[in-house]
């Protein structure tokens, strides 16, 4: 059952789609490959057109454009029933009047398996996923976690070639959550096909996506492995998620103009940049340090606010930026929500890559 | 606070007046006549051939009118619930005309299968099954609309066919609307009179249920009528209390 079984020197990918759904106001154009194996995550705020997208490769909503080719095969055509895909849906919407073992028996029995036979692949499944004492229960009398490994294993059992994730985790509490991820990866990776797994939780997507695409406004505004866009992020909404400043800017060798501001960084780049670095890099002062004019601003502080063991302090002025500093140092500082202070950022602690 | 009690009363105090006047000495006798015993029987086996009839069509039909949209649809629902208005005497004529022996169908029925409904048993379910089908259809079409529709897609992502959907999924999940519904049909069947004496006549062990040896007696005999009666109240309750035990009060 693991990935090595398969023959994934093909080279081709598993999956290849052009998604294009047009609605009243919204318009999705994203275009999508996968190989065997890997696990894409779908990215984005709400509304952002994910849930679209899962939609149209499981043919729960019609593409008005584009195709989809899973192993060579065009899919657009094929209704839901005959693809080969597995969907763990958000809310896992296992059938209430069955129980847990006969929820993962239903696909199998779809595709022809004898009673029998389906009970005995569903009940490998649960023992699989850990719950074959929980076999006879009936949904609700699951808890979310529990549910979550049910609806995967009902997802695997039909041996999809394709498997669908919509936001498995949100509907957990923050301790299930952190199990059942590590959980979830460990079936990912024991999973040959082609997994999507939608999601706005960047910390699922890192943390179970080989690849990730993010999709604003139904279409996509960055992708790539995780770490690069973790640490390269290219719009607002990634940059937020990721937890850094991020400003567009215009390089000369070891000098970025953003606005009014002038940033140096260690590396040697020409033309329109982005300029990234965390909120802990950013130091404040009550007045106006010596030394460079580089690297620093004059801010107001529009909020101030717990995060985590420290405190985020929100700047306007010529940029906005965040600023995480010690409990000790707003105390130090005196700080309160409108003053004027000036921000600092260390060289070493900006990154600039071309936009 | 006084018209609200003047309203129970009104509901309460003929049923009460039922028990009052009944002839309690000889009731197991009256019970035991074999009168009595036939069109009990008549009346349920009828009551639940039509129940199951109302159920083969009527539950595609609430499918049909939840579940795809076609024109006309809102007009095919006005038309679906019309018998529940209509007045069931009219409802016989109407039946009389189409299926009567020289209706429309009734006609044909008669020479290609020398086959005819009116004044037979037969006739008696299908009077009751076109009274009481609007009952089943609204209560099912109820439950169909109110129904998770993602479960359905859920089954599809599994490899359900359509059918299969329908009969492992959407059939279990509202399978409170479907008994609901069949109890309400049932003991709109039971009850029925009107297009029942109108089609299908009034023939003691043949067409004669329960309601119209009521009227029969009331005329003849008026005590047998009433122990007639106060059996059909108690198959009523005990429906009414079976419904709210399993699906009103789990609702």
């Amino acid at each position: 059952m693991s990935g090595s079984e398969q023959d994934p020197g093909n080279g081709r990918p598993r999956l290849e789609a052009h998604l294009v759904v047009e609605r009243p106001r919204f318009r999705l154009d994203v275009e999508l490959a996968a190989d065997a194996g890997q696990v894409i995550a779908l990215l984005g705020p709400n509304g952002a057109g994910k849930t679209t997208a899962l939609r149209a490769l499981a043919g729960l909503t019609p593409l008005s454009g584009g195709h989809i080719t899973l192993d060579g095969r065009a899919l657009n055509s094929v209704p839901v029933e005959r693809r080969p895909i597995g969907v763990v849906f958000q809310d896992y919407l296992l059938f209430p009047h069955l129980s847990a073992l006969d929820n993962v028996a239903f696909g199998p029995r779809c595709q022809g398996a004898s009673k029998h036979e389906a009970r005995r692949t569903a009940g490998a499944w649960l023992e699989r996923v850990g719950l074959a004492e929980h076999a006879a229960a009936r949904p609700r009398q699951l808890s979310g976690g529990q549910a979550q490994r049910v609806a995967l294993a009902r997802a695997l059992a039909v041996e999809p070639r394709l498997l669908l994730l919509d936001e498995p985790l949100a509907a957990l509490d923050a301790h299930t959550r952190l199990e059942i991820r590590s959980r979830l990866r460990r079936h990912l990776g024991d999973f040959d096909g082609a997994t999507i797994l939608v999601t706005h939780d960047p910390l699922d997507a890192m943390v179970l996506a080989d690849h990730l695409v993010v999709i604003e406004n139904g279409a996509v505004v960055q992708q790539g492995p995780p770490a690069e866009v973790a640490r390269r992020p290219r719009t607002d909404y990634v940059a937020r998620l990721v937890g850094l400043n991020l400003y567009r800017g215009a390089a000369d060798e070891q000098q970025v103009t953003v606005g009014d501001v002038i940033f140096s960084v260690t590396e040697r780049i020409h033309g329109p940049v982005f300029i990234a670095f965390p909120p802990s890099a950013v130091a404040l002062f009550r007045t106006r340090p010596d030394g460079t004019p580089r690297n620093l601003w004059q801010a107001a502080i529009e909020g101030i606010e717990r995060h985590g063991d420290n405190v985020r302090v929100h700047l306007e002025g010529p940029i906005a930026a965040a600023a995480d500093i010690t409990p000790a140092a707003v105390a130090d500082l005196d700080l309160t929500a409108g003053q004027q202070v000036w921000a600092a950022v260390k060289a070493t602690e900006t990154h600039a890559y071309p936009a | 606070m006084l018209l609200a009690v003047l309203g129970m009363a009104f509901l309460v105090l003929p049923l009460a007046g039922l028990l009052v006047r009944a002839p309690w000495s000889t009731m197991p006798e009256r019970l035991a006549e074999p009168q009595v015993l036939e069109a009990l029987r008549l009346s349920l086996v009828t009551a639940t051939i039509a129940t199951a009839v109302c159920l083969v069509l009527g539950v595609p039909l609430a499918w049909l009118l939840a579940r795809v949209s076609f024109p006309g649809r809102r007009l095919v629902r006005a038309l679906v619930t019309i018998p529940l208005v209509l007045p069931p005497v009219v409802g016989g004529v109407a039946l009389l005309l189409v299926l009567g022996r020289r209706g429309l169908i009734g006609q044909w029925l008669e020479s290609a299968f020398g086959f005819s409904l009116p004044f037979t048993t037969a006739g008696v379910v299908v009077a009751e099954a076109f009274v009481a089908m609007p009952f089943l259809v609204i209560s099912v079409e109820g439950a169909l609309r109110a129904a998770d529709l993602r479960y359905e897609e859920a089954a599809a992502t599994l490899g359900a066919s359509r059918w299969v959907v329908f009969r492992r999924v959407t059939m279990p999940l509202i399978a409170p609307g479907i008994v609901a519904g069949a109890v309400l049909c049932w003991a709109r069947a039971l009850g029925e009179f009107g297009a029942t004496i109108t089609f299908a006549g009034n023939f003691p062990g043949r067409t004669q249920t329960m309601p119209l040896a009521v009227y029969l007696a009331l005329e003849t005999e008026p005590d047998a009528a009433i122990v007639l009666s106060l059996l059909l109240l108690l198959v009523s309750v005990a429906i009414l209390a079976g419904l709210r035990d399993r699906w009103v009060t789990s609702a």
